[in-house]
């Protein structure tokens, strides 16, 4: 008798808790339903649709999807961009974080001194930034051609020439590879001593050391740089935006109109939302399969401490 | 033969070690140089700002190049502010700091003491759907949801901007939790057993010992909004309502190739961030830890 009351007191008491448990998720759950489910909900419908914000809504099939991959040379040039930028930029700003980590991660006079000019640049980001490098990369006034020409480099027209302003951007990405640094920073600092210790008494040396020992161990860092650094590149914008030629975003021919730039000109300029929404699905489509190919291909290289998973 | 082998490898171990030791001052020397030259040469791009932005024109132009402004021209950035009327982008983008700062730190630290803190049914699933909303590329909602607020005439309001901090950012909410969970649960069954809510427990208590993750939380969303461009972009028109960001693009497209007064405006919008990196490096730092700690 005493003891179903107790237990009946027992899981009120945990409803209650319960319940308070929803109270607590509720501000994520109503976010997440508002502006997420239902936004991605309705765009997956709108994107087999030509609507326009105002008046139209029609269901038209497949045909935005047929167009984005038959009719829009945009589409592809915008892709294309926007895979040169990825596939440049990642590997070099992982590699230049890892380089600055290696470099810093050493127990000397005034290192903290370094490791905070050297990760200054990538707290910097937006407008300003761009306005800067435009200078620095200007070919009349600009500062890099200037420093080239004192190795005897007669430097390119960056952001004016077509064939130059990808390049350009990714330039300005590597000065801030220094957010990288930080979390490779970490991850050195925590392979064991012992391991390396090992190594010297089978006689590696510096270069064995780092090649056998570290590069291992900070693998699954490396991966997470290069996960977030394809997802990250993928959806690069502001950059096309706001650095393009005469104010023009995307120019000079196009050259710097990424994958979401053209997104956001077919949904804002024209507003062909529906169009606009088909890319977007696209877009997630690619950031998925990205992922799971990073996933499946991190299994033969990457090193997890303590065995599999 | 095994004692000789021995003796000459303690002979040239002994003279070795000497070697090794001034290859090594070398070496610190090298370490030296080369930290100091990366450094310079990452540091250069704002140096070059703030010499241009103190420059005349004509001094940009000409060949070769200053190293320093020989006339020192403070009323570029007079120029820049008045013309590029900078105090009021400032103040709506202190206003948007300000409730998103707000906003994120309430919702987030509530939301994330649930998911820590209390069992209840379906909470690994809701969780991992957080989870997985991260991955989602924001342009993959951002035009629905530009959509949903210009139905609800919200278009050239700040509304969009600061609404959707109230529901939380499932980053941070991630962020959060894990501090949490190092906080003991028997602090809470205390709390409890004196008779305290869970609400009250979360107000009195969690957020009081969390103050360094709240500190992180609060930078991020600090530095996300002063920095924020897509969204005053699509949903802001009138030049009043413009944020710093928007407003040096402006500023940008009226003044062309007018360097010393473009630079002035970059540095009047990146300064505060540099400020405010120097002053709470440990929190920029903290964040990218929890971050790294997340997976290994």
């Amino acid at each position: 008798m005493a003891r179903t009351a107790a237990s009946s007191q027992g899981s009120s008491l945990r409803r209650r808790e319960a319940w308070q448990g929803y109270v607590f998720a509720s501000p994520w759950i109503v976010g997440f339903l508002l502006f997420t489910a239902g936004p991605l909900l309705f765009s997956l419908y709108a994107s087999f649709t030509n609507y326009d914000i105002t008046s139209r809504m029609d269901w038209i099939g497949m045909q935005n999807y047929d167009t984005m991959f038959n009719h829009d040379p945009l589409f592809w040039k915008s892709l294309r961009n926007t895979l040169y930028f990825v596939v440049i930029s990642v590997p070099l700003q992982t590699a230049g974080g890892l380089l600055l980590a290696v470099i810093l991660n050493r127990k000397v006079a005034g290192i903290r001194l370094f490791r905070t000019v050297f990760y200054l640049p990538s707290i910097l980001s937006g407008v300003g930034v761009y306005v800067l490098w435009m200078m620095l990369l200007s070919p009349s006034a600009g500062l890099v051609n200037l420093m080239l020409s004192w190795v005897g480099i007669d430097g390119p027209a960056w952001l004016t020439d077509p064939a130059w302003t990808k390049n350009a951007v990714i330039l300005m990405k590597i000065w801030g590879a220094g957010g990288m640094m930080l979390l490779y920073l970490a991850s050195l600092q925590s392979v064991p001593q012992q391991l390396y210790e090992a190594a010297e008494l089978d006689g590696a040396g510096k270069l064995r050391k780092f090649w056998h020992v570290t590069l291992p161990m900070i693998t699954p860092v490396i991966f997470f740089e290069i996960v977030t650094g394809m997802i990250g590149g993928f959806q690069i914008f502001q950059e096309g935006y706001v650095m393009g030629y005469n104010n023009d975003p995307g120019a000079p021919m196009n050259s710097l109109l990424f994958y979401n730039l053209h997104m956001f000109l077919k949904a804002f300029k024209v507003f062909d939302m529906g169009y606009a929404m088909a890319m977007a699905w696209f877009l997630f489509l690619i950031v998925l399969v990205l992922t799971l190919i990073n996933l499946t291909l991190s299994k033969f290289w990457v090193h997890y401490e303590g065995g599999e998973r | 033969m095994s004692l000789l082998a021995a003796q000459e490898q303690a002979r040239l171990k002994k003279l070795s070690t000497p070697q090794r030791k001034v290859r090594s001052k070398w070496g610190a020397v090298l370490l030296y140089a080369i930290m100091i030259a990366l450094g310079l040469l990452l540091l250069t791009p704002l140096f070059w700002m703030l010499s241009t932005s103190l420059k005349s024109m004509q001094e940009i132009m000409s060949y070769p190049p200053t190293l320093f402004p020989k006339v020192i021209h403070f009323e570029n950035y007079q120029h820049a502010w008045e013309k590029g009327n900078f105090g009021r982008y400032t103040l709506n983008t202190l206003f948007l700091a300000g409730v998103g700062v707000f906003s994120h730190v309430l919702s987030n630290t509530f939301v994330a003491y649930g998911f820590a803190k209390i069992r209840f049914p379906g909470k690994k699933l809701l969780f991992s759907v957080m989870l997985g909303t991260m991955m989602i590329p924001s342009f993959v909602t951002l035009i629905p949801q530009y959509i949903l607020f210009s139905k609800l005439a919200w278009i050239n309001t700040y509304y969009p901007l600061t609404v959707p901090g109230f529901f939380g950012s499932a980053f941070q909410i991630f962020l959060i939790r894990q501090f949490f969970m190092t906080i003991p649960n028997e602090l809470i069954e205390a709390g409890k057993v004196d008779g305290a809510s869970h609400y009250r427990i979360w107000w009195q208590l969690m957020l009081p010992l969390s103050l360094p993750v709240i500190a992180t939380v609060a930078i991020m969303t600090f530095q996300g909004a002063w920095n924020d461009f897509t969204g005053p972009l699509i949903y802001i028109n009138s030049e009043s309502l413009f944020n710093l960001q928007i407003g040096l693009q402006s500023f940008k497209g009226t003044e062309s190739t007018q360097w010393h007064y473009l630079m002035a405006g970059s540095v009047i919008v990146l300064l505060p961030v540099v400020l405010l990196f120097f002053f709470f490096q440990r929190y920029f730092i903290e964040g990218m830890n929890i971050t790294a700690g997340t997976k290994g």
